[in-house]
């Protein structure tokens, strides 16, 4: 299974670039990528660069910021392979995030799984 | 109704049944109760499907009732009912497939579920007798039910559902929620435990002591929501403190090196040995001091005692054991008078170190308060008291009002006892209470002069 760790925090936390945050998120990766664990992954531009875009009776309406004032915000993600929950626990437990802020778990659907086609052919290009 | 028309074996030794035999229903009943976990817990090994599981499981009990009147009782009846689940599951399978193949689905399911049914099939009812192989199927299963990635409420609706037998309706009342609302938390659970991925396993030995607090947890719920009942039906209580103490005993049957489990089985036979004396015919509560002790049972204690006494030889003492070792000095007296406070006071000591929590801190008040006087124990209670967080819970105010009516601040001691009141729910605790309330306000009136 393939799960998303969503990781969350303060701004503060998201925005600091300390070395020793920059190292413990790089042996992070190596971690997962010697397993062949990881599937993907991003980090994101801080919240002050976020715009939120709602399509109502056909007109854009596009806002500045997030879309919901919260104190802990989405800083970024990973995507990896896990066998099953216990594991994918095991890698967000990892995450250096997960001492500041939280790791958000989320099984990734599996769009064979489900007997539907996934709805974009060339998301796996990606 | 004649001799032998009671479903009682005859002189022949043969059952007599009838469809409305009361002997079956006992049978069917009491086997539905310990055996349904099981064979609900292998066939989810082999599914990974609860809901075909549970479904499948039913059905069997069902055929049971239906044809064990006419045909007799089998000689193994817990075998019979996991190869007829088997057999069910199998039916309900290939139902599936045909209809999956009228609607021209794609091969990849049917695939899929010709493997599963080979793989039911595999299963032998001779095997499914091996009792390691059970205890196993088991044990996965409460690890499943009790992960702490399911909110608790759900586990424990899980667990009493899958494990315990116990049916929807009857969780529902056991733990006062509506009926939907609990079969919604079991669909959600399910469905978690699916698409999150939750595995079905006991946890590998550096997850295990993580994990089997959460499963200690969720039997000690289920335990006290029998024992201490916060309102409803006295027969559903005893059920889940029994169905508590069982499921228990499978854990520490099936991991005997860790002594939490152990000590947690010990708790809760040292106190369910006090239930009879707990309550009056009609229902009031009886506090400890006043309980007739000829009437704990005594069994119960001695085995809880052993298994305290084992659980504590291996040298890594939890709470569990804390507790457990002074339910057992409670019940190790053979009067009130005879409790050795003092000890009681330094288990709470470790304990407040193990868990320092407000309301353990409050428990060692009040042995505080026994061994040392009513006047050291008040103060400790002040200084919880002051802190605000057990505003709301009954039992800080009731056992304040206790120091208080002993110390005869009569005015103090009802205000408390008020506060106490206001706060319980609980039918024979509000009646002790409400006693408690009119022999302070008597007092006060008596000695005059002390009116708020």
């Amino acid at each position: 299974m393939q799960y998303a760790l969503l990781i969350y925090g303060t701004e503060a936390d998201i925005e600091d670039y300390s070395a020793e945050t920059l190292d413990g998120y790089n042996a992070f990766t190596s971690h997962v990528r010697e397993r062949g664990a990881l599937k993907g992954g991003e980090a994101l531009h801080p919240i002050a660069t976020a715009t939120t875009v709602r399509v109502r009776d056909g007109r854009t309406v596009t806002t500045d910021g997030p879309f919901a004032e919260t104190k802990e915000l989405l800083g970024g993600f990973y995507v990896v392979e896990a066998t099953d929950l216990d594991e994918a626990i095991g890698y967000a437990a990892l995450i250096p995030g997960a001492k500041t802020g939280s790791v958000e778990v989320r099984p990734i659907v599996d769009w064979a799984d489900t007997g539907m086609g996934a709805p974009i052919d060339s998301a796996s290009a990606v | 109704m004649g001799r032998h028309g009671d479903g009682r074996p005859d002189r022949l030794g043969q059952r007599r049944l009838t469809a409305s035999d009361a002997t079956t229903h006992e049978v069917v009943d009491r086997l539905f109760r310990e055996e349904q976990g099981r064979a609900v817990a292998t066939l989810i090994r082999v599914l990974g499907d609860f809901d075909l599981a549970e479904e499948a499981v039913q059905e069997a009990f069902i055929t049971a009732l239906e044809t064990w009147p006419v045909r007799g009782i089998p000689a193994n009846p817990g075998a019979w009912i996991t190869t007829t689940a088997r057999n069910r599951a199998i039916d309900r399978l290939r139902r599936r497939r045909r209809l999956v193949e009228k609607t021209a689905e794609i091969a990849r399911e049917t695939e899929l579920e010709v493997t599963l049914e080979a793989t039911l099939e595999s299963i032998d009812p001779d095997e499914s007798e091996d009792p390691m192989q059970i205890a196993d199927d088991r044990l996965r299963l409460i690890f499943t039910c009790c992960h702490p990635a399911l909110a608790v409420d759900a586990r424990v609706a899980l667990t009493l559902r899958t494990l315990g037998g116990l049916t929807t309706p009857e969780i529902a009342r056991a733990f006062l929620v509506p009926e939907p609302t609990l079969a919604q938390r079991l669909v959600r659970a399910k469905k978690k435990i699916r698409d999150a991925g939750i595995p079905y396993r006991v946890p590998p030995a550096d997850l295990l002591p993580e994990r089997l607090d959460g499963v200690l947890q969720v039997l000690y719920l289920v335990f006290n929501e029998g024992y201490t009942a916060s309102s409803g039906d006295a027969l559903v209580r005893r059920d889940l403190s029994a169905e508590a103490i069982r499921l228990t005993r499978i854990v520490v049957a099936l991991l005997p090196d860790e002594p939490e489990a152990l000590g947690l089985l010990a708790l809760m036979l040292l106190t369910d040995a006090r239930r009879e004396a707990r309550t009056t015919a009609d229902g009031a509560l009886v506090l400890l001091d006043a309980q007739d002790r000829d009437r704990w049972d005594r069994g119960r204690i001695a085995e809880g005692e052993t298994c305290i006494r084992r659980a504590l030889e291996a040298a890594r003492p939890g709470p569990y054991q804390v507790q457990a070792a002074i339910a057992a000095v409670h019940d190790e007296a053979a009067t009130p008078a005879d409790t050795d406070w003092a000890q009681i006071a330094d288990l709470y000591r470790t304990l407040v170190r193990m868990t320092p929590t407000p309301v353990v801190q409050l428990n060692l008040a009040v042995a505080v308060a026994m061994s040392d006087g009513p006047a050291f124990g008040l103060a400790m209670m002040d200084g919880i008291a002051a802190i605000g967080e057990l505003d709301a819970y009954p039992y800080l105010h009731a056992a304040r009002g206790d120091l208080l009516r002993r110390l005869e601040r009569w005015s103090e001691a009802e205000t408390a006892y008020r506060r106490a009141l206001g706060l319980t729910t609980n039918g024979p605790e509000r009646t002790f209470l409400e006693r408690r309330l009119t022999e302070v306000r008597a007092r006060r009136g008596a000695t005059g002069g002390n009116v708020a």
